[in-house]
């Protein structure tokens, strides 16, 4: 027999389907590791990924922040956020073989003693842990101190591990706020690491609803025939907060919700919803179908009537009393940034030309939803008695990602009784009905994902570059156009959205 | 909500199973499966609490079929059945039958089940104990897409394995297999790591249990290197080792929830691999109803192949190893028979397990 490899594994068999994909010897570093996303997310993810077994043996931990911390304090930090927000029931051993693995080391980025202690770190637990030098570098950090991360790593010899071992980066959105500052930020981050070691995280694709849409898509033969413009007359998706920024001023004004939110959750929701059945779901093949897409979408050629954003204003919502943005602690009273925007694209090519997609999304609105709903045409003739029909609307496949994960159809039936009348009702198929209650999280998908070097749930550098290209029209009119419409919080965002519809004839679905 | 339906047929069950979800008003809910649970009154309750905990993962409609053959002719003479329907929140995430067959009816239990069965929807028969030698040819195992049985609830768990790959039929699966599931998975992410050729395994678990022999016969089947089974006392499956030419590829787990991981020329590693609850058990059965290619090869590799080791723990018994077989009465397999050279390296073994 020969020398066993990871590719001739006499113990792995693609029948073998019980077999989960463990991530092979590896390690996670984050910077920013006191930060609210790594307490409430990224630990609980890594202890739920732990307790269902899909951690390799001897994972580690390394945590990167100003504080002065012992490793102790740190693994009683990860103890507390384990416990208060894991999916998973805690378990002991399951803590204990994680536990062995953190680390903490304290310091600035600037600092170079502590980027020396991360390098010894790193080698005391290749010795000791047997992580091979594999590690991925979380950048949890806001973006302002991306290029200083990773020139700091590059210093220390950290970004190119031992012989055939990998390094990566993984980074969290925003990529920029326009297509030159994105371009700036890929070429420091590329510098460093290769594009294929580089994972920009949209929480929204490690959603399971949002890889159902795949699913749903392509794995289905009564969809698919109607999925084009002969069937479709227009597709909304919608995001939707019901809180406000919060404590977010600094990092909100001068952002807004157009770059926030539609330049990399929705279009890629667009993306899914609109591109081509790829090849194969090898990275490639279905990267190369969403920048297909994403290349063919059309702005509006009158952005002033097809574009609309807006601010919330002081109001009552949901039986609270709650400020309006400009009222908001750090926000200039004439700040012209966006907490609601809305926009019609279309899309130039055979499948989707002449069909809207209209993008909306915005902070203090009726509820909390994310959707993407496809409305149908009506049917062309319709046999029955005039106001027969007169309560049926359009056919729709509304896909909701969050919360209620799940997917309704609505179409017309007969109402009970002597008379021909017909209404829509709908059809429903909920996540939490026919699988598991509580579903895997997405980050927990996506830090697996890194681990394992799969990168068909991040977007790549080219996507971001081709949204910031849809987006960067926009901003500028608006920019040099007006200011953003007033809209009462706890209300579908302002009157001019409703009119932006009006105008085509159609109406916004109430999620 | 719960419904008692006394001296009833499937179809009252059916419609008190309608009203039930009226009434609760959830007219339709999405449940993905029907589970048939073959038990009788003593079982029963374990095995409907475990279902019940499945269904949170896997919303079924669990029908669970308790036998009352009765003790007296009388009482076998008389032919009853008895029903209690649960929706709603008695039922986990689902609906939950409990048909209680007295007399003659024990023997024609596919006649109630059948009506009862989702349509359109895959079905899966478990029993917890007291599993038919041929499943897919039992009248309630053939209305089954998947088989479930439990070679640990046998009499004699080592000869129970010999009747599954005797009978096997593809569908049918054995939770001795599904508990070892984590240990394989560690196992194969081990050796996802460079090491050098393995040369010989040894497993080593308490007497009368089946995991241990299934998992000796998956390493036996793929690695095609001698395996041996010796025993410990538990709690259940203790260690594997994989002999190598650079030293010992160790999985070890004295107290049945924290293993360690040994491999030459690494850091000693911790692995959490806790014995799992039957609810979590069943919940990963049901997660996959597509035939177990890997459990027919593994079962069908012929206990007989393994060889028996001595007790691990203190006392020694140097044993001769099992007398090697005839080719002909391996199970059919093509492949030469790697537990050939097995008595060399099997007493080699044995040394090492003493220190």
């Amino acid at each position: 027999m020969t020398e066993v490899t990871t590719s001739s594994n006499p113990l792995r068999d693609a029948l073998d389907r019980r077999l989960p994909r463990i991530a092979g010897p590896s390690g996670l570093v984050i910077f920013g590791v006191t930060g609210d996303l790594s307490r409430k997310k990224l630990m609980p993810a890594i202890y739920d990924l732990a307790n269902r077994g899909l951690l390799p043996p001897g994972f580690s931990l390394v945590g990167f922040a100003r504080r002065d911390w012992e490793h102790e304090d740190f693994a009683q930090v990860v103890h507390d956020a384990v416990k208060e927000h894991a999916r998973t029931p805690f378990r002991e051993e399951v803590w204990a073989q994680l536990a062995e693995g953190f680390r903490f080391i304290p310091g600035d980025f600037g600092d170079d003693d502590a980027f020396d202690t991360l390098r010894t770190t790193i080698n005391e637990l290749d010795k000791a842990r047997g992580t091979g030098g594999n590690f991925a570098f979380y950048l949890s950090v806001p973006p302002k101190f991306f290029p200083l991360v990773v020139e700091q790593l590059k210093k220390h010899g950290l970004s190119k591990g031992p012989g055939d071992s990998w390094r990566r980066a993984v980074i969290e959105k925003p990529f920029g706020h326009d297509l030159k500052s994105a371009q700036e930020l890929n070429r420091v981050v590329h510098e460093v690491f290769s594009p294929d070691q580089v994972f920009r995280i949209d929480h929204y694709l490690g959603k399971e609803t949002v890889q159902n849409i795949l699913a749903l898509r392509f794995a289905n033969t009564m969809f698919e025939p109607l999925w084009n413009r002969s069937y479709v007359d227009h597709v909304q998706i919608t995001m939707a907060e019901d809180i406000g920024i919060g404590g977010r001023a600094g990092y909100y004004d001068g952002i807004g919700a157009a770059r926030d939110v539609i330049q990399n959750h929705l279009l890629q929701l667009l993306a899914l919803t609109a591109m081509e059945e790829p090849g194969s779901f090898h990275p490639k093949a279905l990267v190369a179908e969403k920048l297909k897409v994403l290349g063919a979408v059309q702005l509006p050629d009158d952005l002033g009537a097809y574009t609309v954003r807006g601010q919330y204003a002081h109001a009552w919502q949901g039986g609270e009393e709650v400020l309006g943005y400009l009222e908001e602690e750090g926000i200039n009273p004439d700040s012209k940034t966006d907490t609601y925007a809305a926009i019609k694209l279309t899309i130039n090519n055979r499948r989707w030309a002449g069909v809207p997609f209209y993008l909306r999304t915005g902070k203090r609105l009726g509820r909390r939803v994310t959707e993407i709903a496809v409305v149908f045409k009506r049917a062309p003739y319709l046999p029955f008695e005039s106001g027969a029909t007169e309560e049926l609307g359009q056919n729709a496949l509304v896909i909701r990602v969050q919360p209620d994960e799940g997917v309704t159809v609505r179409f017309g039936s007969k109402v009970p009784g002597t008379s021909m009348e017909v209404r829509d009702v709908t059809m429903d198929f909920a996540y939490g009905e026919s699988f598991t209650e509580s579903s895997p999280e997405a980050y927990e998908r996506l830090i697996l994902d890194v681990l394992l070097g799969d990168a068909n749930l991040f977007p790549r550098h080219q996507e971001v570059e081709l949204s910031w290209n849809i987006l960067d029209p926009i901003e500028a009119y608006w920019a040099a156009h007006g200011k953003p419409a007033q809209y009462s919080a706890g209300t579908w965002g302002p009157a001019e959205a409703d009119e932006m519809l009006a105008r085509d004839g159609r109406s916004w679905r109430r999620p | 909500m719960k419904i008692d339906l006394t001296d009833t047929t499937s179809s009252r069950i059916n419609s008190a199973l309608v009203e039930g979800r009226r009434v609760i008003g959830a007219p339709a809910i999405g449940m993905v499966l029907t589970l048939v649970i073959v038990t009788d009154e003593g079982s029963a309750y374990d095995a409907m609490r475990a279902a019940s905990d499945a269904s949170r993962e896997h919303p079924s409609r669990i029908l669970a079929v308790i036998k009352r053959p009765g003790r007296t002719p009388r009482d076998r003479a008389r032919t009853r059945l008895d029903a209690e329907v649960l929706v709603g929140s008695d039922a986990g995430a689902g609906e939950t039958v409990l048909l209680r067959l007295h007399g003659e009816l024990v023997n024609h239990a596919e006649s109630v089940v059948l009506p009862l069965l989702l349509p359109d929807a895959p079905v899966v028969v478990w029993w917890p104990a007291d599993a038919p030698d041929n499943p897919a040819g039992h009248p309630l195992g053939c209305l089954g897409q998947r088989r479930i049985t439990d070679a640990a609830a046998a009499e004699d768990p080592v000869a129970a394995l010999g009747l599954r790959a005797a009978s096997y039929t593809p569908g049918d699966t054995d939770l001795a297999w599904t508990r070892i599931t984590p240990w394989r998975s560690t196992l194969a992410a081990a050796l996802d790591q460079k090491h050098s050729a393995i040369t010989s395994a040894v497993v080593e678990g308490e007497e009368y249990n089946p995991s241990a022999e299934l998992l000796a016969l998956w390493l036996a089947d793929r690695l095609r290197v001698p395996v041996e089974r010796t025993v410990s006392d538990g709690p259940g499956l203790t260690a594997v080792r994989l002999r190598t030419a650079d030293g010992v590829i160790c999985l070890d787990r004295p107290d049945g929830a924290l293993a360690e991981l040994a491999m030459p020329g690494q850091p000693d590693r911790h692995v959490a691999l806790k014995r799992r609850e039957t609810a979590e058990l069943i919940a990963e059965e049901l997660r996959r109803l597509d035939p177990d290619e890997i459990y027919k090869s593994a079962v069908q590799f012929g206990v007989e192949r393994i060889t028996a080791g001595a007790r691990s723990a203190t006392e020694q018994q140097p044993s001769q190893p099992q007398p090697e077989l005839e080719p002909e009465s391996e199970p059919v397999r093509k492949r030469a028979a790697p537990a050939k050279k097995s008595s060399g390296s099997a007493a080699q073994s044995k040394a090492e397990n003493t220190k």
